[in-house]
């Protein structure tokens, strides 16, 4: 990017970056400056009509005019309050518009972000971009220009009126609005390094509540409830301290601009007056206008700040709308196939189900290390292949580079023989089921929850679905059945019966290729039982991957595939891997050794309870 | 809804505790608060004086009128040079302004320093009382409440009640004093003209406290629909994984712009209701201001005011204006700041740990005693069934149990993590009643290493010695090695100054249980808790650790909780229990050949590995 400067940073605040989409708001951003300035215009005339009331009714001594006057002033009002009105509707309306148009794009682009991206950011780091950033860049545009405009118009104004009636007066008066301009920007620094501050200190507050209330046990075992305390202590009088320091500054900015308005005041009282005598009308209008300078000149120093503070969140913004997904279609493949949101599903292949790694090189993205060195392996359709490791060996690899969620560093992945970058990923992911470990449902009702795959699946394969995952208990247990509502994330079911739910779901979405990644993990045996059941039929009919935390569930897999720190170090049939007497037989018999254990306490209980 | 529920009576009892926790925390900041309303009385009082020096330089000065002054400003004025002389040195006129203005900047900014220091003594306070309180609540108190919704309160809660306090309650007082001292000057100057200001007040003061409801309704509308867009965005993220594999982007597009427009057009409709009521507010106290003046030029025609006093008069109208709009702020505030108040309430309400009456440090090296000892939780079925056994002292017991065995509860119960109920069964320890002995001297001589170990975000080095500030690094390093975590801590470039957690290094599960075991070894306790600690170290680290534990506390009396069997071998005893009851009970050779459940696990873990793969292979067979 030309405006992107070395570091990183952004020219002008990172404005320039916002202009396509402040054009979009051209007819609004147009009414809020017009309102904006008629706004400052009526703001001016109020001290003429004072103005005029003094020299002419009172010191006249004549009420000739009154109504007019009444009438005029009362025009005024009603035109003052309807720019005020247009201002302010359009203006929120604006911002939130831009919030919503942000946040739309941001969506957008999030769903065609690939994995690598997610991996390297945190859930609440992307979602902050998307709420945060968005509606502070919108507060900026709108308010902001609105109130730029109305200040900006008002100042030069009151010079203005004031300069065609004195110029002496006004010179005394505008001295010292330079001076106070010039203290304001040097203070503005040091006011934002303080609220940085306190805001920093503030978070650390906050996570120190968080650690006291979760590590509440440990600290009651160690009896060190004082220890933390104090410490929790100094953190608030720290906090204290800046806070102050932020509030003494605060408070200067405020009474120096009191303070300059009522020298303004003192020096027209001085130099003019003499004009009292004749004109107490001008004389008040005068006090109005010097008065009335401070206010708006202290506000754009703000605002000016307020950009230059906004710069952050442009620049997170933008980056964020600037990230290219590592993962994409190219234009080739999306002429024919169609794009994520515009699948041209007519053009597309029935997908088949063979897959076939060849000399397939992968290391992830920013790692040295390659998982993957020139692999080979043909998994043929209605293979069942099993991927088995200690957790956090790296078993997500394979499903990963399947699902095109990340892809080959080097060599191809085939799917029906070519290339699956021949074709789109939409075209593969609607040919996938996938189910997780922890199970993810989606607000909503049961059955939104089950169709998410197929959103035209008839209630019969519903309910075989359901029963083919033996989850008619979960259906039966709520008055609503299917249209049940699962609350946010499915809160309100079990994590068992997600995970049935997630699995049936799977089922429903009828894949070619089903990819199960440590679906039974998380889940109570009961519910472990019932899924294993499902699975043993599911496969049937289908290339499926199976990465599997319990060895004695894939002793009957095609291909058993063993990951040691990422990387595969043994693959073969159950038999074979027992008889080479390595890394997988030495997990079986480890695994072994837990279950039997397992089942003496099983064994005890039962007789217990007899 | 269940402010609705409650009664007059309720409400009264309600506003009498809110009151009473509101004093609590203010004690400190009242004096801080008083300050600032008095420095605000003063910036008024200055407020006023400047239309009077004007109206003096108008009429007297300038004008050249009769001054109507009271005797003592007339005096003043004399002794200054009089009226006429005034008129020609102007100066001074205006150095008094200044000399006014600088006496406001002042006060204006004792006022809001002032204000602060109170507000933040009270944030300070809250935070301090609150996180203190959280502290010694009981342990049973923290796996009932959702950590979340406890640090919303002492957070953004907290933060209302600040709010409240230090611009509502504070600007209340000044703005009473703001209203009355310009309705004095007001009256002062002209009876009539005053009531013709007053009259219309009223009526913009009801608009502003009914249609403020609406907007505010508008407002939680939007809160709402906010926290929903926000959730929806979360939803999508945490679920990419799923959006993708079922190729659901168009549809996650469709719903959510849904959503979000959804959520923009309640904003929009918003938009145009605040319009409506900030404009319509502002014209009709304008209004008001017009028939100030309107009224004032016919008084001033007819004699009745002077252009002095006309000015004088439309500047103390214009502060009676500003108080009056923020009236319909304050109000709903108030409201806000007292459900705040009720939730920090059910925080600060709920009784710390106390020990009972007449409580003793006894000494706690002698044997420890469990003595027909049943529990239940809160609400759910019985987890210890009459268990009863005795732990010498200085001895070491083995304890081995599956999952749900009830083990990890009898350690709470010894550290009175929950407390046994009366007629529950006894534990003793040197044959005083856990009931009677001080928690905190207790739980002092009690090292626990807990199943799953929390560290603080801080240094290892301060993890290590976090139980005690007197701790040398030599202590640190003696602790780190017998929980075998030396090597581990050399390996990190900043050694055992390396950060621990978010924003430092993760450690291992491993490498988290030995932390957790080299703080707890530190503290050299006569009675020692290791409660299935070593579950993610390899079994020679285990070893290790075992024997650096016997080396340095031959003394102690020692717990030992696992389901590894080597790892239970050495204790002088060992309890198998099961389902919350003894089921075996003896030396470990005993048990090794009672033929139970001990030796039956014995025989798995340490049988030969080539028996079970043959078996593995067989089963496979089998099945194929």
């Amino acid at each position: 990017m030309r405006t992107t400067k070395k570091d990183g940073s952004l020219r002008f605040f990172g404005i320039p970056k916002m202009i396509p989409l402040v054009k979009r708001f051209k007819k609004q951003v147009l009414i809020i400056s017009l309102s904006a300035f008629v706004s400052g215009l009526l703001d001016l005339i109020g001290p003429l009509f004072n103005r005029y009331a003094l020299n002419h009714f009172v010191t006249e001594g004549t009420l000739d005019t009154l109504p007019f006057f009444i009438v005029l002033y009362v025009i005024m009002l009603g035109l003052i309050a309807l720019t005020a009105y247009i201002n302010i509707k359009v203006q929120i309306a604006t911002e939130v518009t831009m919030n919503r148009d942000m946040r739309n794009e941001a969506f957008t682009h999030l769903q065609e972000l690939s994995f690598d991206y997610y991996s390297a950011n945190s859930v609440g780091y992307i979602h902050a971009r998307a709420m945060s950033d968005t509606s502070r860049i919108g507060n900026l545009f709108s308010n902001q220009i609105s109130d730029t405009v109305e200040f900006l118009f008002y100042i030069v104004g009151a010079i203005v009126i004031m300069l065609s009636v004195n110029v002496r007066l006004t010179g005394a008066v505008l001295i010292i609005v330079p001076i106070i301009a010039l203290f304001f920007s040097l203070f503005y620094g040091k006011l934002f390094t303080l609220g940085k501050q306190t805001r920093e200190i503030n978070s650390k507050i906050t996570g120190n509540f968080n650690e006291g209330i979760t590590g509440a046990k440990t600290i009651k075992s160690l009896v060190i409830e004082d220890r933390i305390d104090e410490d929790f202590r100094a953190e608030t009088t720290n906090m204290y301290n800046k806070a102050r320091q932020l509030a003494r500054h605060r408070s200067l900015f405020a009474s120096v601009t009191d303070l300059a308005a009522s020298f303004a005041l003192a020096f027209v009282l001085w130099k003019g007056g003499i004009l009292a005598k004749e004109q107490v009308g001008t004389f008040s209008m005068f006090m109005s206008y010097a008065q009335g300078l401070m206010e708006p000149v202290r506000w754009l120093v703000e605002t000016l700040a307020l950009f230059v503070n906004g710069k952050v969140n442009i620049e997170r913004f933008t980056k964020l709308m600037e990230t290219v997904p590592s993962v994409s279609d190219t234009p080739e493949v999306i002429e024919k196939y169609g794009d994520v949101f515009n699948p041209k599903k007519e053009n597309w292949e029935e997908l088949r189900g063979d897959i076939e790694f060849k000399n397939v090189d992968f290391k992830y993205p920013g790692a040295e290390e390659y998982v993957l060195k020139d692999f080979d392996l043909k998994i043929p359709f209605g293979t069942n292949v099993a991927i088995v490791g200690e957790t956090g060996a790296g078993k997500s690899t394979m499903a990963n580079l399947i699902c095109r969620f990340y892809e080959p560093t080097a060599g191809q992945i085939l799917v029906d023989g070519r290339d699956y970058r021949e074709r789109s990923q939409l075209w593969l992911h609607s040919a996938l089921g996938y189910v997780l470990q922890t199970p993810h449902l989606f607000s909503g009702t049961i059955r939104e929850n089950l169709t998410y795959g197929r959103n035209d699946a008839t209630d019969e394969e519903i309910a075989e679905a359901i029963r083919m995952v033996s989850a008619e208990g979960i259906i039966e247990k709520f008055d609503k059945g299917l249209d049940t509502d699962v609350g946010e994330g499915g809160d309100l079911l079990s994590t068992g019966e997600k995970q049935l739910i997630s699995f049936a779901r799977a089922i429903l979405a009828r894949p070619r290729i089903l990819i199960l990644d440590e679906a039974t993990a998380s889940v109570d045996t009961i519910t472990e039982q019932k899924i294993q059941a499902a699975i043993d039929k599911v496969i049937k009919g289908r290339t499926s991957v199976v990465i599997a935390h319990r060895l004695s569930t894939i002793r009957n897999a095609d291909i058993i595939l063993v990951v040691d720190s990422g990387k595969i170090v043994e693959r073969g049939r159950h038999e074979e891997l027992l008889a080479m007497k390595g890394y997988y037989y030495r997990l079986w018999t480890r695994q072994y050794e837990d279950d039997a254990v397992a089942a003496v306490w099983a064994d005890a209980s039962s007789e217990n309870k007899n | 809804m269940p402010e609705k529920a409650v009664s007059k009576q309720d409400k009264k009892t309600a506003r009498r505790l809110h009151t009473q926790l509101l004093l609590k925390f203010l004690k400190g900041s009242k004096r801080l608060f008083a300050c600032s309303i008095i420095s605000s009385l003063i910036y008024a009082l200055c407020d006023m004086v400047d239309p009077q020096i004007f109206r003096a330089a108008i009429d007297n000065a300038i004008g050249g009128k009769e001054p109507t002054f009271p005797r003592y400003v007339l005096d003043f004025v004399d002794r200054l040079g009089g009226f006429s002389y005034l008129g020609q040195h102007l100066w001074i006129m205006a150095l008094a302004v200044v000399v006014v203005a600088v006496i406001r900047g002042i006060s204006g900014y004792l006022q809001r320093v002032m204000n602060n220091k109170g507000a933040e003594t009270l944030v300070r306070r809250m935070r301090d009382t609150m996180f203190s309180h959280i502290e010694h609540l009981p342990y049973e108190w923290h796996m009932k409440n959702h950590t979340g919704d406890i640090i919303q309160r002492c957070t953004s809660d907290v933060e209302m009640v600040r709010m409240f306090v230090a611009e509502q309650l504070v600007s209340v007082v000044r703005i009473s004093i703001m209203i009355i001292l310009s309705l004095f000057f007001m009256f002062s100057m002209n009876v009539g003209l005053t009531f013709i200001a007053i009259i219309p007040i009223p009526f913009i003061l009801t608009y502003v406290l009914i249609f403020r409801k609406e907007m505010e309704k508008g407002f939680r509308e939007c809160d709402e629909m906010e926290g929903k867009v926000s959730a929806r965005i979360q939803e999508n993220l945490t679920g990419m994984r799923v959006v993708r594999a079922f190729a659901q982007e168009a549809k996650e597009k469709e719903k959510f712009l849904e959503q979000n427009n959804h959520y923009n057009s309640l904003w929009v409709r918003l938009a145009a209701i605040m319009a409506r009521f900030f404009t319509t507010q502002h014209f009709l106290s304008m209004l008001q201001i017009l028939i100030v003046i309107v009224a004032g030029c016919v008084f001033c025609v007819n004699g009745k005011l002077t252009p002095g006093e006309y000015v004088a008069f439309v500047s103390y109208n214009s502060m009676l204006s500003f108080p009056i709009r923020r009236l319909g702020r304050m109000i709903s505030e108030m409201s806000k700041a007292g459900v705040c108040l009720d939730r920090i309430g059910h925080i600060m309400n709920e009784p710390v740990e106390q020990d009972a009456p007449g409580s003793v440090e006894a000494p706690m090296d002698g044997d420890i005693e469990f003595s027909h000892v049943s529990f239940s939780y809160e609400g759910s079925s019985e987890v210890l069934h009459d268990v009863s056994f005795k732990i010498p002292a200085g001895s070491t017991l083995g304890i081995l149990g599956g999952t749900g065995s009830g083990k990890s509860t009898l350690m709470l119960l010894l550290d009175k993590m929950y407390s046994l109920p009366e007629g529950s069964g006894t534990i003793s320890i040197g044959g005083v009643d856990i009931r009677v002995i001080k928690t905190r001297h207790l739980r002092k001589n009690i090292s626990m290493v807990l199943q799953e170990p929390f560290l603080f975000s801080r240094t290892i080095h301060e993890n290590i010695s976090i139980s005690s500030r007197t701790l040398t690094m030599e202590d640190v390093e003696e602790a780190a090695k017998a929980a075998c975590l030396d090597e581990a801590v050399e390996g990190f470039s900043k050694g055992y100054e390396t950060f621990v957690g978010e924003r430092g290094v993760t450690l291992s599960g491993g490498q988290k249980q030995r932390a957790a075991i080299a703080r707890a070894l530190i503290a050299k306790a006569p009675i020692m808790v290791l409660d299935d600690s070593l579950s993610a170290v390899d079994t020679e680290t285990d070893a290790k650790v075992r024997r650096a534990l016997e080396e340095r506390f031959g003394s102690a009396t020692i717990i030992l909780i696992s389901h590894r069997i080597t790892t239970l071998s050495k204790a002088d005893k060992v309890i198998v229990l099961d389902n919350g009851r003894i089921a075996e009970e003896g030396t470990p050779d005993e048990l090794r050949t009672a033929g139970g459940i001990y030796n039956r696990i014995y025989d798995i873990q340490s049988g030969l590995g080539d028996a079970y793969a043959k078996d593995g292979k067989e089963a496979g067979h089998e099945n194929d």
